[in-house]
């Protein structure tokens, strides 16, 4: 009879998941209350108003849903929902309002050892954090807008931060007006895609020992670096574009200590580094477009084994520097818009090799001042003799295929 | 003035050097444009070619055109006309005429070849007003060249020499000081060096649109806040105009002075 | 009508005047004398405000002259080395002068005069130096003013056009015109001129009629008196 009851009341909560109605005029008018009278696999669906509430703890396996874009605000004060369930679904909210605060990392929405969760179509606005989702797997975030306000590094948090998680799915976010827009660490096996990133003080997305994941269609816009992968293995980067990442330490894409990584399709277009490599090897680079950069690809440390295939290297202030010796990386069969040989063979393969780091890029590396003088007269008269005869820059390193027209143009 | 600057630029358009450089910058424009098809580049390569030829060119002409129409300045200054009138009259017709046809020459092709309907028009009309900023300066400084000698040979050879100087030799000794005083803070006096250079100047304006991405990767706060804003844009755009000003009130004290 | 004090002038270290004096009244024909680097041309394009002084103060009828371009408007000028830019046609240049100066002007009666009808067209640069030179006498000709001043009107013209440019001078001095004259040409002054400068040195050795030149040397030839006026210096 006991186990009779038992049966009974589970069989009786999975076949009776009802929904809770949250509205200002309703019974329940906060959802704090509608998640405390709850059960799993309930659905909670809250009217438009405006909630003002925070530390809003669930970890019932249920699912809130914003009816016409309901405001929950959190008034500066803390972390807004705090999650540590199962099967938790969120969608269709506009969160804003997340206190501040330099020892405590709080969030819109905290996700904490949870798996098979979905955050969707919601809004975080002025956010600290936006999403942060610690020691949780299988989860999908996908169509939501975060926005903050961040002025400084110090005082500010990122846009979706990723801890210790695994298999996450990120898709078609908007984030701007953070620290890092998206944010990995030791996270596995998660793909991000199609997000676009803009305007956030540090990264558009940063990988810190994440193995195994890849990222791709993103947009990176403007951030004070697009993308920084850096202590991590196996990482796919493909059909992303970075764009006007200026600064003085800014780059498209920072990699640094990556091994066996693949750069695909993607598109650097007017950054001040587009890819800055540090300590890299065996990472393949092909079907890029570099253009007009600043520098388009800057190496610094021991790389090795890199290859360089089919990429497009247009109108870039300087096409390739390095501040160490280039081991045993390959160049070939690139498109260069500075290349001035010729195809007699007519088979689109330059004649004679093309050799992209040029004098000058030596001389700015030694004195950054000397910039000013780029593209002078004198600059080019230099750049040509050693062109003649190599004596600063590294005698192997060339391209001795230069293909003759652009690669697989995406315009 | 204006009816010295009338046959002024009378007289340049009956010369055929304004049409061998008016046509070489026509065929220039078309070959860039049609062998390249790409216009961001064909913009770096007209870049290149407008900072060395048009201070080659307005200085080359300036002289040239000084001592060509000496006696015709002898004819005028016989004539009821104000001294300043005459000079400035010729000087506008030769800076003007050299602009015209560069403006004409390089825009009829890339006009042609649908350049309004891209976004490199504005990097493009950059150019232009950086190469006729150019021809107005060095046409100045040629005829100061010009009116302090009278010997043709040598007022050539002075202002060739300081092309080569403004535009190669001038930039070989910046470096040198760079690299030889690299230990030191150099912002300040790079950013003067170039101010004081017309040719360096005008690259620095066309590189605020070009190579921004580069130029803003400088870590020196000074550079960072004339890069960074439009403060560059505005005191290059200053600079260039004074290095109109001065050489031509110089010019003027010297013609004032000067015995024909 | 011209008045001329006290003026200097060097070129580097060579001084061309010395402090020259001269007085002119208006109305008549003042030939200037001197051996070749006397100072002449010097003289006469401080006149004309080509070459500025660098001491002393020229008046004409009582207006200082210098750093002013006014009075030009009132001058006629014929250059001692006809150069034109070479560029122009004959008509271009006289039409161009005329518009310059917006003043009543004679130039068809010089033309036929000097027989330059068939020139008209042609470019200044393709001329010979005969035609040049008559095609200067018309523009210093063509206008009416009261100041003429010639620099060598002679050179390279031939006996016909001679013979139609003393005509020319004769009738401006009968309208009562001023006429200054630089030329080597002593018979030419000796017909001509009504007084006589002679420059030497940047100073004035000489001023006063031909015939005072003649007494004062008592040499009945001119260009023999004027030659004995520069020995004389330098013994």
């Amino acid at each position: 009879m006991r186990i009779f009851l038992f049966l009974f009341v589970i069989m009786g909560v999975s076949l009776h998941a009802k929904t809770i109605e949250v509205c200002s005029d309703c019974d329940i008018n906060t959802i704090k209350e509608a998640i405390s009278v709850s059960e799993n696999g309930d659905t909670i669906l809250v009217n438009t108003g405006i909630y003002r509430e925070s530390n809003i703890k669930i970890s019932k396996e249920i699912h809130l849903i914003g009816k016409n874009s309901p405001v929950v605000d959190g008034e500066n004060k803390e972390t807004i929902f705090i999650v540590n369930a199962n099967n938790f679904s969120i969608s269709g909210f506009t969160i804003k309002n997340v206190g501040k605060s330099y020892v405590k990392d709080y969030a819109a929405l905290l996700v904490s050892k949870s798996k098979y969760f979905t955050i969707t179509n919601n809004k975080f606005e002025n956010v600290f954090f936006g999403v942060l989702i610690e020691k949780s797997h299988f989860g999908i975030i996908r169509n939501n807008h975060i926005t903050g306000i961040a002025k400084d590094e110090a005082n500010s948090g990122n846009g979706l931060h990723m801890w210790h998680s695994s298999n996450m799915r990120v898709e078609l976010n908007y984030v701007s007006g953070l620290r890092d827009g998206i944010y990995l660490e030791f996270v596995k096996k998660s793909s991000i895609s199609n997000n676009t990133s803009e305007n956030n003080i540090r990264y558009g997305l940063h990988f810190m020992f994440s193995n195994d994941d890849e990222y791709h269609h993103n947009e990176f816009i403007n951030n004070g670096a697009g993308v920084a992968v850096m202590f991590s293995k196996y990482i796919e980067m493909h059909h992303n574009t970075f764009q006007y990442n200026w600064g003085m330490a800014s780059y498209g894409l920072l990699l640094k200590e990556i091994y066996d990584a693949q750069i695909e399709n993607n598109y650097f277009v007017q950054n001040t580094i587009g890819i800055n490599v540090e300590n890299c090897s065996r990472v393949n680079y092909v079907n890029n477009s570099f253009i007009r950069n600043g520098w388009a690809v800057k190496f610094s440390g021991g790389c090795y084994k890199n290859i360089f295939e089919l990429n497009n290297f247009m109108n870039n202030s300087f096409d390739l520097s390095y501040n160490s010796q280039l081991n045993d990386n390959r160049f070939e069969g690139n498109y260069w818009s500075e290349y001035t040989g010729y195809d007699l063979d007519d088979n689109g393969i330059g004649d004679v090799p093309y050799r992209p780091v040029k004098l000058f890029s030596y001389v700015v590396n030694q004195t950054p001042e000397a910039l000013v003088l780029l593209r002078s007269l004198f600059v080019d008269i230099i750049n040509f003799s050693e062109k003649v005869s190599p004596v600063f820059t590294p005698n192997n390193l060339m391209d001795t295929k230069p293909v003759m027209i652009r690669v697989n143009d995406r315009n | 003035m204006y009816k010295i600057l009338k046959y002024s630029i009378f007289d340049l358009l009956r010369s055929r050097w304004s049409y061998v450089y008016f046509l070489f910058y026509l065929l220039l424009g078309f070959v860039l444009l049609f062998l390249n098809n790409d216009l961001s580049k064909a913009v770096i390569t007209l870049m290149n070619i407008i900072l060395v030829l048009t201070p080659l060119i307005g200085s080359a002409f300036g002289v040239m055109y000084y001592y060509n129409s000496k006696e015709f300045t002898e004819l005028l200054l016989a004539q009821p006309i104000r001294r300043n009138k005459i000079f400035f009259g010729q000087y506008t017709g030769i800076s003007l005429s050299l602009t015209l046809s560069l403006v004409l020459g390089l825009g009829i092709p890339f006009v042609s070849y649908g350049l309004f309907r891209t976004s490199e028009i504005f990097d493009f009309t950059l150019l232009l007003i950086v190469g006729s900023f150019l021809n107005f300066i060095f046409v100045a400084l040629s005829y100061n060249i010009a009116l302090s000698t009278d010997n043709k040979i040598k007022g050539f050879g002075y202002a060739i020499l300081m092309w080569l100087f403004l535009s190669v030799i001038y930039d070989g000794l910046f470096l040198i000081s760079l690299l030889m005083f690299s230990d030191y803070p150099l912002d300040q006096f790079s950013l003067f060096a170039t101010i004081l250079n017309p040719i360096d100047l005008s690259r620095i304006l066309i590189l605020l649109k070009l190579d921004i991405s580069a130029l803003l990767g400088y870590t020196g706060a000074v550079f960072r806040k004339f890069f960074g804003t439009g403060l560059g844009m505005i005191l290059s755009l200053t600079a260039l105009s004074l290095w109109v000003v001065f050489p031509l009130l110089l010019m003027r004290r010297k013609f004032n002075r000067k015995d024909f | 009508m011209i008045e001329i004090k006290d003026l200097h002038k060097k070129y580097g270290k060579l001084t061309v005047l010395d402090g020259l004096e001269l007085e002119f009244k208006k109305g008549g024909i003042l030939a200037i004398l001197g051996p070749n680097g006397s100072g002449k041309t010097t003289l006469i394009k401080c006149l004309l405000g080509m070459v500025i002084p660098n001491k002393g103060n020229i008046t004409i009828n009582g207006k200082s002259v210098l750093k002013k371009w006014e009075y030009r408007n009132n001058l006629n000028y014929l250059p001692q080395i006809a150069n034109f830019p070479s560029n122009l046609s004959v008509i271009e240049l006289i039409n161009m002068v005329k518009n310059l100066r917006s003043k009543q002007s004679n130039e068809q009666e010089l033309i036929s005069l000097f027989g330059l009808e068939e020139f008209l067209k042609k470019k200044l640069g393709n001329l010979s130096g005969g035609t040049k030179q008559k095609v200067n006498l018309i523009l210093a000709f063509m206008f009416d003013s009261d100041l003429i001043i010639l620099d060598e009107p002679t050179t390279g013209l031939d006996p016909i056009s001679l013979i139609h440019l003393k005509d020319l001078i004769r009738k401006e001095r009968v309208k009562g015109k001023t006429i200054l004259i630089t030329t080597h040409i002593m018979s030419f002054v000796d017909e001509m001129a009504d007084e006589i400068v002679f420059l030497l040195d940047g100073k004035i050795y000489f001023n006063g009629s031909g015939e005072a030149l003649k007494k004062q040397t008592k040499i009945d030839d001119l260009e023999r008196a004027i030659a004995s006026l520069i020995s004389k210096h330098y013994v």
